[in-house]
C-alpha cells in the first residue's frame, strides 16, 4: 500500500540538529541566563566575587531560595501554585522553635514533628484545592495570610508578647543532629586544603571559607533528587501528566489527586526544612521569616522554564534560576551599582523568562 | 464465522424521563470492523459510554466472550479488554510520544529505591509499535504536540492495542481530519483488525465507514435500524437510514447528491 511508504519519509521534515534539540530543553533559558548574568558581573564587579568565598556567598542565598524554588517548580509542573510557602517558613519556624525551646525536645523529635505538621498543612491546602475545584492561586493566597497571622499570634503566645522566639541555640547545644541542619559541612577538608595552601587563609592560618554551609548541600541534593524523580521515575511522568491535562491523565490511570496532594505536602515540607536550617543558624525565629519568598520561588521556577499553565518545566532549571537570584542579590554588593536595583533586575528577568518560555513552548508543541 | 467477543443485548439507557437508548443490540467479532452509524443525537455517545463502562445500562445485558459481565467503571472495562479512544485522545501535547504512550502504565526496572521508569525500553517499544502502524517517528521523545491529528490518533490506537485491547472503540476518529490523514487512520484500523482486534468504528461519515467497515449498524433515535454486512448495502441506503428516510431524500435532490 502506498500509504505506508508515504508516511515513512516525510520530505517536509528537516533533520533536527543537536543544537535544535538542546533548544527544546526547558532549563536552557535558566542556564543561558545564569551565564549572561555571570558575564555581566565579570565585567562590572570586583574580582573577588568569583573567588571561593565569593562563590559561597552567592550560593548561600541561592540555596535558601532554591530549596523552596525546586519544590515550587515540581508543584508548578504538576499544575498548581503554592503562594503560602513564604508564610509557611515563618509558621514552621514557630512550630520548630516551640518544640525546641518551650518543650525542650531533642532535634530527633523536633525536626520530624515540624516536617509532619507542615506537610499536614500542605495536605489541607491540597485537599481544599481539589475538593472545591478552586484555583490553587486563591486557596494558597488565603493561606499566605492565615499562616502569617498564625505565626504572629503563636509567637506572641509562646513568648508572652514578643514576635521573636530566642534561645534556640542554647536549646540545641551539642545535639548530634544539629550539624546536618546548621553550620558548615566538610570543615576538616577545608582546614586541610588551607594547610596545603590551596585555598585562601586568614593570617592566623584558618581558611577564609570554613566549610560549605549545609543549606547548599541540601540545595544540591534536592535538585539532584527532584531531577531524578521527574525524569526517571513513573511518579515524574505522573507529575508532568497531572499538570499537562488532568482529565487525560486520570483517564489513562494516573492517580492525579494523590500526585497533587503529595506535591503540596512536598512544598510545605521544603519550607519547613528551610525554616529549620534558618532558625538553627540564627538561633531564633521571628514572624517575618520567609517574607515574600513565595514570589521569589515562583520567579526562580519560571526563570527555570516552568510554564504557569503546568505540565512543563524542570528542577535543574529552578536550580539555575535560584543561582541567578543569588548572583544578582550578592553580585550587586561587589559593584558600584545601587543595591536597590535588585528588584528591578528580578522583575525584568521574570518578564524576559516568561516571554522566552512562551516561544520555547511554541517550538516544542509545533504551534504556529 | 467466529464467535463475537463483545455482545450487547437489547441495551436500554434512561436518564430520568429521557430514553437515550431503547433496546440496542450490537456485537463485535475478533478481526472485524463494525461501524456504528448515526446522526447527532442518535445515541451513539451514550451507547459507547455504556460499552466502555462509563454508564451502566438501565436494561439489557453485556456479554464478553459469551459470559455476562457488568462494568462498574471504565477501568473495569479496560481490564476486560475494552479500550475506548475518545475524540480528545487522552494525550498531553507537551509530553513526548513515549511518555504519553506509557502514561499511567510506566514500565520500571530496578528494585525498591532504585525502581525507576525504564525510559530506553519505553522509547524502543514506542518506536516499534508506531512503526507497526506505519508511522516512523523522528524520535520517541518528540512531543505529541508536533504530531499531526492523524498521527496522534494512531498513537492513541497503538497504545490501546499494545496494552491488550480486544475490542477497540474509536469515537469519530476521522471527523476532524483532512483527506490524507483520514486515509492514514483508516489504514491503521485495517492493521489493527489484522491483529484480531474487534474494532467498533463510530462515525457519521458514510464514506469513511464504507471504506473499512465489515458490518454496519445504524442507530436512530435510540434504536437500531438494522445491521448489514459489507456489500449488502449501498452508501445511499445507509445515508437514508441515518437521516431517518424521506427528509434527506428531498434535501439530496436539491443539493445534487453531494452529502
Amino acid at each position: 500500500m502506498s500509504l505506508e511508504n508515504d508516511s515513512t519519509v516525510d520530505e517536509r521534515l528537516k533533520e533536527e540538529s543537536r543544537v535544535a534539540r538542546l533548544m527544546k530543553r526547558p532549563e536552557l533559558g535558566a542556564v543561558a541566563g545564569a551565564l549572561l548574568v555571570a558575564i555581566f558581573f565579570m565585567f562590572t564587579a570586583d574580582g573577588s566575587m568569583f573567588t571561593l568565598s565569593g562563590i559561597i556567598n552567592i550560593l548561600s542565598p541561592a540555596a535558601q531560595l532554591g530549596i523552596l524554588a525546586i519544590a515550587a517548580a515540581l508543584l508548578m509542573i504538576g499544575g498548581e501554585f503554592d503562594l503560602s510557602i513564604g508564610s509557611m517558613v515563618a509558621f514552621a519556624g514557630l512550630v520548630f522553635g516551640f518544640c525546641v525551646v518551650n518543650f525542650d525536645l531533642p532535634l530527633i523529635l523536633a525536626i520530624p514533628i515540624t516536617l509532619i505538621f507542615c506537610a499536614g498543612v500542605g495536605a489541607v491546602n491540597g485537599q481544599i484545592v481539589l475538593r472545591t475545584g478552586l484555583p490553587s492561586f486563591i486557596v494558597t493566597l488565603a493561606f499566605l495570610f492565615i499562616l502569617r497571622g498564625l505565626s504572629l499570634v503563636g509567637l506572641k503566645a509562646a513568648t508572652g508578647g514578643s514576635t521573636q522566639l530566642r534561645g534556640v541555640r542554647d536549646a540545641v547545644e551539642g545535639d548530634p543532629l544539629a550539624p546536618f541542619f546548621s553550620g558548615d559541612a566538610f570543615q576538616g577538608f577545608f582546614q586541610w586544603a588551607a594547610s596545603m595552601g590551596w585555598i585562601d587563609t586568614f593570617r592566623s592560618g584558618l581558611p577564609k571559607v570554613p566549610g560549605i554551609p549545609v543549606e547548599i548541600i541540601w540545595f544540591i541534593v534536592l535538585a539532584g533528587v527532584a531531577t531524578y524523580v521527574l525524569l526517571k521515575t513513573p511518579a515524574g511522568n505522573w507529575i508532568f501528566a497531572a499538570g499537562g491535562d488532568k482529565t487525560a491523565a486520570s483517564n489513562s490511570g494516573v492517580p492525579v489527586r494523590k500526585v497533587k496532594i503529595a506535591l503540596f505536602m512536598l512544598t510545605a515540607s521544603c519550607a519547613a526544612l528551610l525554616a529549620i536550617t534558618q532558625v538553627l543558624d540564627a538561633g531564633s525565629t521571628d514572624a517575618r521569616r520567609g517574607f515574600m519568598k513565595e514570589f521569589e520561588a515562583i520567579i526562580a521556577a519560571v526563570i527555570g522554564g516552568c510554564l504557569l499553565t503546568g505540565g512543563y518545566g524542570s528542577a535543574i532549571g529552578a536550580f539555575f534560576g535560584s543561582i541567578i537570584f543569588g548572583m544578582v542579590v550578592i553580585g550587586l554588593t561587589y559593584t558600584n551599582i545601587d543595591q536597590d536595583w535588585f528588584q528591578v533586575f528580578l522583575g525584568s528577568m521574570l518578564l524576559l523568562a516568561v516571554i522566552f518560555n512562551n516561544a520555547i513552548r511554541k517550538r516544542v508543541t509545533g504551534e504556529r | 464465522m467466529s464467535e463475537s467477543i463483545l455482545h450487547m443485548d437489547n441495551i436500554e439507557k434512561h436518564f430520568g424521563n429521557v430514553i437515550a437508548l431503547n433496546g440496542v443490540s450490537f456485537d463485535v467479532k475478533p478481526g472485524e470492523c463494525h461501524c456504528l452509524l448515526g446522526d447527532n443525537g442518535a445515541g451513539k455517545s451514550t451507547f459507547i459510554k455504556t460499552m466502555s463502562g462509563v454508564y451502566r445500562p438501565s436494561q439489557g445485558q453485556i456479554y464478553m466472550g459469551g459470559k455476562p459481565v457488568q462494568f462498574g467503571s471504565p477501568r473495569d472495562a479496560m481490564a476486560a479488554g475494552i479500550a475506548c479512544v475518545y475524540q480528545d485522545l487522552a494525550m498531553i501535547p507537551l509530553m513526548s510520544v513515549a511518555r504519553n504512550f506509557f502514561m499511567g502504565r510506566e514500565p520500571t526496572k530496578g528494585k525498591f529505591l532504585w525502581k525507576r521508569f525504564d525510559t530506553e525500553h519505553a522509547d524502543e517499544i514506542t518506536m516499534t509499535e508506531m512503526k507497526k502502524m506505519g508511522i516512523n517517528l523522528r524520535s520517541a521523545d518528540q512531543a505529541v504536540g508536533t504530531l499531526s491529528g492523524g498521527e496522534r490518533q494512531t498513537v492513541a490506537i497503538a497504545r490501546a492495542v499494545y496494552f491488550g485491547a480486544k475490542v477497540l472503540i474509536l469515537d469519530e476518529p476521522t471527523s476532524a481530519l483532512g483527506v490524507r490523514q483520514t486515509s492514514n487512520v483508516l489504514a491503521t484500523i485495517d492493521k489493527v483488525r489484522e491483529q484480531g482486534v474487534g474494532v467498533v468504528f463510530i462515525s457519521h461519515n458514510v464514506r469513511h465507514a464504507l471504506a473499512v467497515g465489515d458490518r454496519f449498524t445504524v442507530l436512530n433515535r435510540g434504536q437500531t435500524l438494522g445491521t448489514a454486512a459489507r456489500g449488502e448495502i449501498t452508501s445511499d441506503e445507509l445515508q437514508d437510514l441515518m437521516a431517518g428516510g424521506q427528509e434527506l431524500a428531498q434535501l439530496e435532490g436539491s443539493l445534487g447528491g453531494t452529502i
